[in-house]
């Protein structure tokens, strides 16, 4: 029984494997593996959270389960945008922990070999930086994978409860 | 939990099913003390001990398994010989110490240590136990046998002799108990024992303060005369006196009707405890399943209030609705019925508590439970066992008198302590009621003076006001610090885990008759009543429970301190300070004036506070739900709901919000 559960869980890891989703904010298109994405969905009302940093935007409801939901723009430090139709939160679940990340808009399912990602350029740290785990090469395009660890548990959110 | 627990589902089955076994073994000692028989109830508690050596040994938890095998021989024993003089108290004493044994071990396993400390000495208790058990019922085999046969010898007038004897030992022998013993065992050889006091001289250590004082006292007959006896028994080492007399027949006709009425007035009574068909779930299950049913009420709502439906003739279509409409209903009522414990397993706990207090402090305590299958959610009994512990302790500690002093009052000797549960329209109430000494009104009222809280002129306080001041912190008219109680942290925590859960606590209490505590608490947390308050688009949900009232207020009530930037409302009187909550969570409001939305006053632990906002929503029963735990705490709300739109709102913290400002 546990062989056989094991036996599936590969063949899942398998079959998503070196698969990313692909999503624009402003010009940049990023991608995230596709093992951490739960589901993609449209904008929804989201309600406001008191104490939170500012690209927190508040908590949604999905189903019945409540969850955090992050403006990556805000994040990145870019400017705001108001959301639009095109606006998608996609749901990721890190550790165990789902959150929402608000995005321009989502592009599509890319698969992309292991020879083709290569690790980040040493340039200037940045604030975006810090979150870019690889760079993968498709075509004669070039996408940032980000690090969805660092995205969600960086010490800016700790650091902000503790001042409150 | 842990995170070792989690992987490892055997453990968790282990810890689960071991705890639950020997909560059931502890009622059934209790149960037994109380009765003095455990007969009924013996193939049960064999199995329970069973069971749990079986599974200690296979998840190689030598010590627990050891123990329970000393245990099981214990009550193998009683199990095929019946034997008729069992010191219950002593048995129970003896299980209770294991059962604290193990549940120390499986606490250890839980929090992922490993479980090793030494049983060796309980088992060796158990063991003593075990062959005094043996020894005296192979005496007492003998005994019965051989009274039946002095009766007949008494009617047909044969000579053997009878004698009493008491000894008292040299001052600082020490253990008299033990040499009380020996003496026993020395005179085994020579003559039938008949019966001495105090009973209870080996496993109980009290035994040998009182064959200090009062000496250790023997019956028993022999055929030899009284000379020879006086030798055998000035043999015992450290015997300082001896006083031995014949006993004449018709005394021992009437000790022998005594005792034979007090066998038969035993036996009667053996409770049976509850027993039921269960499974555990995870709780987490629960939740997602109660989640999933309010989005299906939620979804319902979305096809029945379909926009697109408007204005077509639905005969049929509304039938099925309203019929899909009572399916979810009951649906909704079912699991919120799972999540419902019955508070018997609280309750049974206090057993315990009320009977080892009882046994230190030297009172004589009954317990009396009422309504213990009365139910309640699952996350409120967790908070509710330590204000139970406290409450029972205090009313075995300062309510219930010692039995001298209840004599003295004309009281029954043994005192009472009631537990008390029924259900009450939406809430539980839970009662700890004692027929002690009650309150002391007037120390607790000095006591408030000297602290300087008291904030009312005296003779305008009500009983239940005076009586509440003992739930402050660090308040305790005590006098001195016992190991019990004394340190006015008791009554503090009593208060602060019922309001935790949304409950309140009352006292009442008459000198010399007692004292009632009453304790009100929600069904269940999970859902509770809310007002919806609004500040501009956003919804707050402020718990009924802490609403004092609400009002628009008029300008020339309101108290402006341009220094300190505060605005506070005269309320009959009072002053309170006000709170905008617009300002307190930064959001965007309709109105800033206070004229133009709406007060509505809280109260948390006696502090009072004006809330602001735009307009009252109405009341509604809200399902509560926990932040994510990305989130973490913030300061003001204590968790959220989802609306019947499928919106989330924040429920307010009353208590948080006072602190924070």
């Amino acid at each position: 029984m546990a062989e056989k559960h094991e036996e599936t869980l590969e063949m899942e890891e398998d079959t998503q494997k070196g698969k990313f989703l692909t999503f624009s904010i402003g010009k940049e298109v990023y991608a995230i593996e596709i093992k951490f994405v739960t589901e993609i969905i449209g904008i929804q009302p989201i309600t406001e959270v008191p104490e939170l940093p500012a690209y927190v935007k508040g908590i949604i409801n999905l189903r019945g389960k409540i969850i955090p939901v992050m403006d990556v723009r805000l994040r990145f430090k870019k400017k705001p945008m108001e959301y639009n139709d095109r606006t998608c939160i996609i749901v990721v679940e890190v550790k165990g922990i789902s959150i929402g990340l608000i995005v321009d808009n989502v592009s599509e399912v890319l698969s992309i070999a292991d020879d083709d990602i290569v690790p980040p350029p040493d340039m200037n740290k940045g604030t975006e930086n810090k979150y870019i785990k690889a760079i993968g090469k498709v075509e004669k395009e070039v996408k940032l994978i980000l690090d969805c660890e660092k995205l969600m548990n960086d010490n800016d959110v700790e650091a902000i409860s503790q001042i409150a | 939990m842990n995170g070792s627990l989690e992987k490892d589902p055997m453990l968790e089955l282990f810890v689960f099913e071991t705890l639950e076994l020997i909560s059931q073994l502890e009622n059934i000692a209790l149960n037994s003390e109380e009765a003095n028989t455990i007969e009924s109830q013996i193939n049960e508690v064999f199995r329970i001990v069973h069971t749990i050596k079986s599974s200690a040994a296979m998840m190689n938890f030598e010590n627990i398994a050891s123990l329970s095998h000393s245990m099981e021989d214990v009550f193998y024993y009683i199990r095929e010989n019946h034997p008729e003089n069992v010191d219950y108290s002593a048995l129970a004493d003896i299980v209770l110490r294991s059962t604290d044994f193990i549940k120390n071990e499986v606490n250890q396993i839980q929090t992922g240590n490993n479980p090793n400390r030494d049983a060796s000495a309980i088992v060796q208790e158990i063991n003593e136990f075990l062959s005094f058990l043996k020894n005296e019922n192979g005496l007492s085999n003998k005994n019965t046998s051989l009274s039946k046969k002095e009766n007949n010898e008494v009617y047909g007038a044969t000579g053997e002799n009878r004698f009493k004897a008491l000894i008292f030992f040299e001052d600082d022998c020490q253990m008299e108990n033990i040499r009380a013993f020996n003496v026993l065992h020395n005179l085994e050889k020579a003559a039938d024992i008949i019966s001495y006091s105090p009973k209870d001289i080996i496993e109980n250590q009290g035994s040998a303060e009182v064959i200090r004082k009062s000496g250790f006292d023997i019956e028993f007959s022999t055929d030899l005369c009284i000379d020879d006896v006086k030798t055998i028994l000035s043999d015992t080492i450290f015997l300082k006196d001896l006083k031995l007399e014949t006993i004449s027949t018709a005394e021992i006709i009437k000790a022998d009707h005594s005792s034979k009425e007090k066998s038969d007035s035993n036996g009667e009574n053996s409770k049976s405890t509850i027993k039921q068909s269960m499974i555990s779930v995870n709780v987490s299950k629960l939740d997602r399943l109660m989640d999933l049913v309010g989005e299906l009420v939620i979804s319902q709502a979305m096809v029945i209030q379909n926009p697109e439906l408007e204005g077509l003739a639905l005969n049929s279509f509304n039938k099925a609705s309203s019929q899909l409409q009572k399916v979810t209903n009951e649906l909704q009522d079912a699991v919120m019925s799972i999540r419902m414990v019955p508070l018997s397993v609280t309750f049974q706990k206090m057993h315990r508590i009320v009977r080892d207090m009882g046994k230190r402090l030297n009172k004589e305590v009954k317990l009396e439970i009422i309504g213990e299958e009365t139910e309640v959610d699952k996350n409120i009994i967790e908070h509710l066992s330590d204000p139970l512990i406290h409450l029972a302790r205090n009313a075995v500690d300062h309510g219930i008198e010692p039995a001298q002093e209840r004599a003295n009052k004309g009281k029954p000797t043994a005192g009472k302590i009631t537990l008390e549960a029924r259900n009450e329209g939406g809430d539980v109430w839970i009662i700890v009621r004692d027929d002690g000494k009650g309150l002391d009104r007037k120390s607790i009222l000095q006591k408030a003076r000297q602290r300087g809280i008291l904030n009312k002129p005296e003779n305008e306080l009500t009983d239940r006001e005076i009586y509440s001041y003992i739930f402050l912190p660090g308040f305790s008219t005590n006098e001195e610090v016992t190991e019990f109680s004394g340190r006015g942290v008791g009554m503090d925590v009593v208060n602060k885990n019922i309001e935790e859960i949304g409950g309140t606590v009352q006292i009442d209490s008459s000198p010399g008759i007692g004292t009632t505590i009453s304790i009100k608490i929600p069904l269940t947390l999970a859902i509770m009543d809310g007002m919806k308050v609004r500040v501009g688009k956003s919804i707050y949900i402020i718990p009924i429970t802490s609403i004092k009232e609400s009002f628009k207020v008029q300008e020339s009530t309101v108290i402006r301190d341009e220094a300190n930037n505060s605005e506070m409302i005269m309320i009959r009187g009072d002053c309170c300070p006000v709170l905008r909550l617009h300002e307190f969570f930064k959001v965007k409001p309709d109105t800033t004036n206070l004229e133009e939305g709406i007060i509505v006053v809280v109260e948390n632990e006696s502090t009072v506070m004006c809330l602001f906002a735009d307009e009252l929503m109405g009341v509604q029963q809200v399902v509560v739900k926990a932040l994510p735990r990305y989130i973490k705490k913030v300061n003001g709300i204590s968790g959220c709901t989802v609306m019947g739109n499928g919106s989330v709102s924040l429920i307010i913290d009353v208590s948080g919000l006072i602190n924070s400002s």
